[in-house]
């Protein structure tokens, strides 16, 4: 069996773990209707948490995933307010997502700056043209939201698979695709696992640094309108330290932080075990929040020493 | 055969080509021909040359001067991609491959991708396996290639670089962490594509196996050639003197005076220290005011030698006593302090911090002996710097400057220094030599020969192999991390240390 | 020809020095407020105290100063520091729930100043001890300390973790004479790590681990305790800003209180010139650093500029000091210009 699929089966057996615990200590836990909830609440954190993969697996680090959420969440408001439809404003700030990270992109390899301050200029960059844009919350009224909102799929049983979870589903199968099945995707590996190597063998650094930053702010602002139609509304503060959730769900899904190793697919899981700890401990009304920020730091901490061993055991040099 | 082959008009041809850095002239008018069809040797000690010919012939660099013909026309490749687009191609020591992927995505890898670039794998698989099949290779093409031995990487490699119409092979080191049977399959290999008339440049310091396959042998020695002859016309003996051998002049008149001192007494006792892989156990023993060098090809294991007498690399077994002091748990820190001093090979990956100044790089290691509260008070630290500056010549006008500023030779002069300071009782050097000119050499024998009558014993470990036989006062010779034999007084001259290294019998002559 | 030769030579000098374009900035800025508001510099007494722009800049930047001289020291050995928001979170409830308790102020100071060096000691262990990249590392804290920060408000019970000291309240909103006191403290912590970073050999060790760890090693340098002791120092730097922050609120408040904080110091790092790849520390740029950050901050407000636009005004100045900074940048601006030039 394929050492790599370690990390990404680690994550599985944790969120089935979880789950079995969670049945095992309150009824109905074990319920389709608890699955397609956590789908739904969270759909939005992994969609961002998708595009943040891609970053973490050509090495680099994206810290403007929250902002971006904020700024397509005002601005789907604002454009609201003037009549525009919903899915137009989308596909603008979509636009605009892929745009800002191409960008972003650009600085990082011609200016030759780190990732991270270039992606956390991008950050305050964002949110304050947040402010810029409204001080306050803007409910989005546009009918749109109540059709959206009632689009829903059936599972087995009596869960529900709501329309951000079926975005989530969708925006995830195009990630397996692009990560999997096309050069791009190939090369976005190549760089992470060893950069100089991939220039060796005729990758093209800047157009795939580039490339990986513009995806990135793709689903950015895609987990923004998902975000926007879910709470029907614009508010400046919106996905505020998100950036942070984003790389917890990618690290617990299986990727490296190193780059070079990792599936998009596990992101899902990554995410799914943070909507599931949150979950657990709403459940238990005497625990409080509190104890999800830890919970998801030991979690951390038990997936990187995970990692480092895996890596160095890995010792990718050959058996001399 | 071999006439046949280079009766045929040359595939390559480069014709006076030369190459500077900042300090330092890396080529020097060499001259390299390649016919379709032949393997050639290109052999020399590290810092001869040979990856700097090879990365201008493959696009890795651009030459100062000459011509490179491809084909009886001129080319100036820019870029490794251009010099792939002609059909040359290259395989790395470090075998450049992406370890966690697997090996049908490492062959894949801009090469392959439909429209939209959407590549189907069931496709990619099959060329894999028929690529490798070409190769007598069959193995699970979806593992990560890390996962399999470097032979096996190495066939990967060179799956990859052969495209359909590749004209030229160039193998850097591919048998460096081959073992013989790994060896025989790479040369079958070869011979085929020998067969199918490519060109391939073999590059290694394996002297056995240049004479089992190679056609043709370029040998050069610091940036320059030193000739180029058809495997037959030579010996091992001749070789290995042609890659360390060099005409003495200049550097003998210094060593003229090598003093008749006897050596004091025993300052290091080594016994039986060694390492699983790295060193086969060794005993030595360094006396005061004695020079030992440690003679024998890359890989030998004259690095490791030097850095576990030092205590940078942890032994396996055996013992280390310093002037009747126990060393246990050896490392730089008790070295130090216990007088010993060690100046690396690669100074800038080992050797010095760049962004520091060449004051603080100097006084470093004299701080690291003091502890970090009793800070080196600056004028000592100034004065000390000057004071070493001065006797290694290091051309700066100012302490202050990075160190990284200073061209490759006054770098190493730092190194030096920074050994140095400290005054030790025991120095050890590892290619201390290496990209410093001629002259400067001189000079740097003499100061340590005036250490040496005052007490310091040397450790020296140098492919210069007339510099170490006209400084040693016995020497270490060393073959497949192995200690081999130990010369002293009469019987150390450039011909018996050849001997002993090439292995043949009865040397002493 | 020549006069444009001998200016361009000047600038190419001059922006090989990394100090200058901190200096430079902040006096840009300043120049900007006199225009906008001419009496910026005024400093009046009121009740026995100073008050003014300037005052009040030195006054806020305190906190953010202090770990971004932590920052700076971490950033130095080729690492980051991401937890020192938590670390603060932590040390902010550990006070109120000691004030709680009932212990001695005095002795609250330094458990505060203890559990923080313990954060950092984690830290520190996780990247020398066992080898894990610093980003990676201090994420663990950063994710779970706040949460930690919560459960300690929670120990005593109380709903209510505010609390009144005289002592730590006196050393972050109090003032001496005229002055007030956070900046004596902040004045006597630089001088104290400048003395220990610079008048001892832990700031050429640092520097070397930071510049060629294996090179440092070889010279007889103990790397990985030099990191680790780096991670250390910085909580401690940090658990200080953490008691300047928590008493000025007199409350803990683990999950907002200095939010961003690790961003804003190393921006003023990276802006003093520090370089993410390790090696130079530079202590007083540094600090010049989290002046302009702060600087910007108080002269949008002044300006009459709505607030929001302070985010994207530090963005945009950071990125032209970094785009300054990056010799490839400076490389491709110099050829566009002689290119139009021609």
């Amino acid at each position: 069996m394929n050492r790599k699929y370690l990390p990404l089966i680690a994550t599985i057996l944790v969120f089935l773990a979880l789950f079995v615990i969670g049945g095992s200590m309150y009824r109905n836990f074990l319920s389709t209707l608890v699955l397609g909830n956590i789908l739904a609440d969270n759909s939005f954190i992994i969609i961002a948490a998708i595009g943040a993969t891609f970053v973490i697996l050509s090495g680099g680090i994206d810290l403007s995933i929250g902002s971006m959420i904020g700024f397509v969440g005002v601005c789907m408001a604002v454009l609201d307010s003037m009549g525009w439809h919903p899915l137009a404003t989308a596909a603008v700030m979509i636009c605009f997502g892929v745009l800002f990270g191409a960008l972003q992109g650009y600085v990082i390899d011609a200016w030759d700056i780190q990732p991270f301050i270039v992606t956390l200029a991008g950050l305050f960059l964002l949110r304050g043209a947040c402010f810029m844009v409204t001080l306050d919350s803007v409910p989005i009224r546009h009918d749109f939201v109540n059709a959206y909102a009632s689009t829903s799929l059936p599972l087995p049983g009596r869960g529900v698979l709501r329309s951000s979870a079926l975005v989530m589903l969708a925006a995830l199968a195009l990630a397996i695709f692009i990560a999997h099945f096309t050069r791009f995707g190939t090369n976005v590996y190549a760089v992470g696992g060893d950069q100089e190597s991939a220039r060796l063998m005729g990758v093209n650094i800047r157009r795939t640094k580039v490339g990986i930053y513009a995806l990135a702010g793709f689903y950015s602002a895609l987990a923004g309108v998902v975000y926007a139609l879910y709470t029907s509304s614009g508010y400046p503060l919106a996905g505020s330290t998100l950036e942070l959730s984003a790389i917890a769900a990618v690290v617990l899904g299986g990727t490296l932080l190193t780059g070079g190793v990792g599936m998009v697919a596990g992101t899902l899981f990554g995410g799914m075990i943070l909507g599931l700890i949150s979950t657990l401990i709403i459940f238990n009304g005497s625990l409080n929040s509190a104890w999800i920020m830890i919970s998801s730091g030991i979690l951390l901490f038990a997936f990187i020493v995970l990692h480092r061993f895996l890596v160095s055991s890995f010792d990718l040099r050959g058996s001399s | 055969m071999l006439d046949m082959v280079t009766a045929t008009p040359p595939r390559v041809r480069m014709h006076a080509i030369s190459k500077s850095f900042p300090g330092v002239r890396a080529l020097d008018g060499v001259d390299f021909t390649l016919h379709p069809g032949e393997v050639h040797a290109l052999l020399g000690e590290n810092g001869a040359g040979k990856s700097t010919l090879i990365k201008i012939l493959t696009g890795a660099a651009q030459r100062d001067g000459g011509t490179v013909l491809l084909d009886g026309s001129p080319v100036d490749f820019q870029t490794t991609g251009e010099a792939q687009a002609h059909g040359i191609s290259t395989v790395y020591q470090e075998v450049n491959l992406i370890p966690a992927m697997s090996v049908t995505k490492n062959l894949a890898l801009e090469r392959v991708g439909g429209r939209f670039g959407i590549i189907s794998w069931k496709k990619a698989r099959e060329l894999a396996r028929s690529r490798l099949a070409r190769l007598g290779l069959d193995i699970d093409v979806e593992q990560p290639v890390g996962s399999y031995s470097v032979a096996v990487q190495q066939l990967v490699a060179i799956a990859r670089a052969l495209e359909d119409g590749t004209k030229v092979l160039v193998l850097d080191e591919p048998t460096a962490s081959l073992d013989a049977l790994e060896t025989e399959t790479l040369f079958r290999v070869i011979r085929d594509l020998k067969v199918q008339g490519i060109a391939i440049v073999f590059i290694t310091h394996f002297l056995e196996q240049v004479f089992a396959i190679c056609d043709r042998i370029t040998v050069l020695r610091n940036g320059r050639l030193v000739g180029t002859a058809t495997t037959p016309e030579l010996d091992r003996h001749s070789l290995i003197s042609m890659m360390i051998g060099r005409e003495l002049g200049q550097v003998e008149a210094a060593f003229a005076a090598k003093s008749d001192v006897e050596p004091g007494r025993a300052k290091l006792v080594a016994k039986g220290l060694g390492r699983k892989r790295l060193l086969k156990p060794f005993d030595l023993t360094l006396h005061a005011g004695e020079v030992v060098g440690l003679a024998g090809l890359l890989g030998s294991g004259r690095t490791e030698t030097a850095k576990m007498i030092f205590g940078a690399l942890k032994r396996d077994s055996g013992d280390l006593t310093v002037d009747g002091r126990d060393m246990r748990g050896a490392s730089p820190r008790r070295s130090l302090d216990a007088g010993i001093a060690f100046c690396p090979e690669d100074r800038k990956t080992e050797g010095l911090v760049g962004e520091l100044s060449i004051r603080e790089n100097i006084m470093l290691s004299m701080q690291a002996k003091s502890g970090w509260l009793r800070q080196m008070p600056r004028r000592e630290q100034e004065r000390l710097a000057a004071e070493m500056i001065k006797a290694l010549a290091i051309a700066t006008p100012d302490a202050e400057k990075p160190v990284n500023q200073l061209s490759g030779g006054n770098q190493q002069k730092v190194v030096l220094a920074r050994a140095l300071a400290s005054q030790p009782g025991i120095l050890i050097l590892d290619e201390p030599t290496r990209g410093i000119d001629v002259g400067a050499h001189a000079e740097i024998i003499i100061l340590i020969r005036k250490l040496c009558a005052q007490g310091l014993a040397l450790l020296v470990a140098s492919s210069e192999l007339d510099e170490v036989v006209a400084a040693s006062d016995r020497v270490v010779v060393l073959r497949d991390r192995q200690k081999v034999k130990e010369l002293s007084g009469s019987e150390i001259d450039r011909d018996t240390i050849i001997c002993v290294i090439a292995g043949e019998y009865d040397c002493q002559e | 020809m020549t006069a444009r030769n001998n200016i361009s030579a000047l600038v190419g000098r001059l922006g090989r020095h990394r100090a200058i374009w901190p200096l430079l900035a902040l006096v840009l800025i300043l120049i900007v407020d006199v225009i906008i508001s001419p009496n910026f510099f005024e400093i009046r007494i009121v009740e026995g105290r100073l008050f003014g722009n300037v005052i009040d800049i030195l006054y806020r930047a305190v906190p953010t100063a202090l770990v971004a001289l932590g920052m700076a020291v971490v950033i130095g050995t080729k690492g980051i520091d991401l937890s020192v928001g938590s670390t603060i979170a932590i040390c902010g409830a550990v006070i109120a729930w000691r004030i709680q308790a009932g212990d001695p102020h005095l002795v609250i100071l330094f458990l505060a100043l203890g559990v923080g060096m313990l954060c950092g000691a984690w830290n520190g262990f996780l990247v020398a001890g066992l080898g894990i990249q610093p980003i990676i590392a201090t994420l663990i804290l950063m994710v779970s300390g706040r949460g930690i920060g919560l459960l300690i408000n929670q120990i005593y019970g109380g709903t209510d973790p505010s609390f009144e000291s005289a002592l730590l309240q006196g050393m972050s909103t109090g003032s001496s004479g005229y002055i007030p006191n956070r900046l004596f403290l902040a004045a006597g912590l630089f001088i104290l790590l400048w003395l220990a970073i610079r008048r001892t050999a832990l700031g050429l060790f640092i520097e070397a681990v930071g510049g060629n760890a294996a090179a440092a090693n070889l010279a007889g340098i103990n790397a990985r305790l030099i990191t680790f002791l780096a991670y250390v120092v910085c909580a401690l730097l940090t658990a200080w800003a953490g008691v300047i922050l928590t008493a000025d609120t007199h409350t803990s408040d683990p999950v907002s209180v200095a939010m961003y904080i690790e961003l804003d110091a190393i921006l003023a790092v990276v802006i003093g010139g520090g370089s993410l790849a390790g090696g130079r520390i530079h202590l007083g740029m540094t600090v010049v650093g989290a002046l302009v950050i702060q600087t910007l901050t108080t002269s949008i407000l002044i300006s009459g500029l709505p607030p929001e636009y302070n985010l994207i005004i530090k963005a945009l100045v950071v990125l032209l000091v970094l785009f300054l900074q990056s010799g490839k940048a400076r490389a491709s601006l110099g050829r566009l210009i002689v290119r139009r030039s021609k």
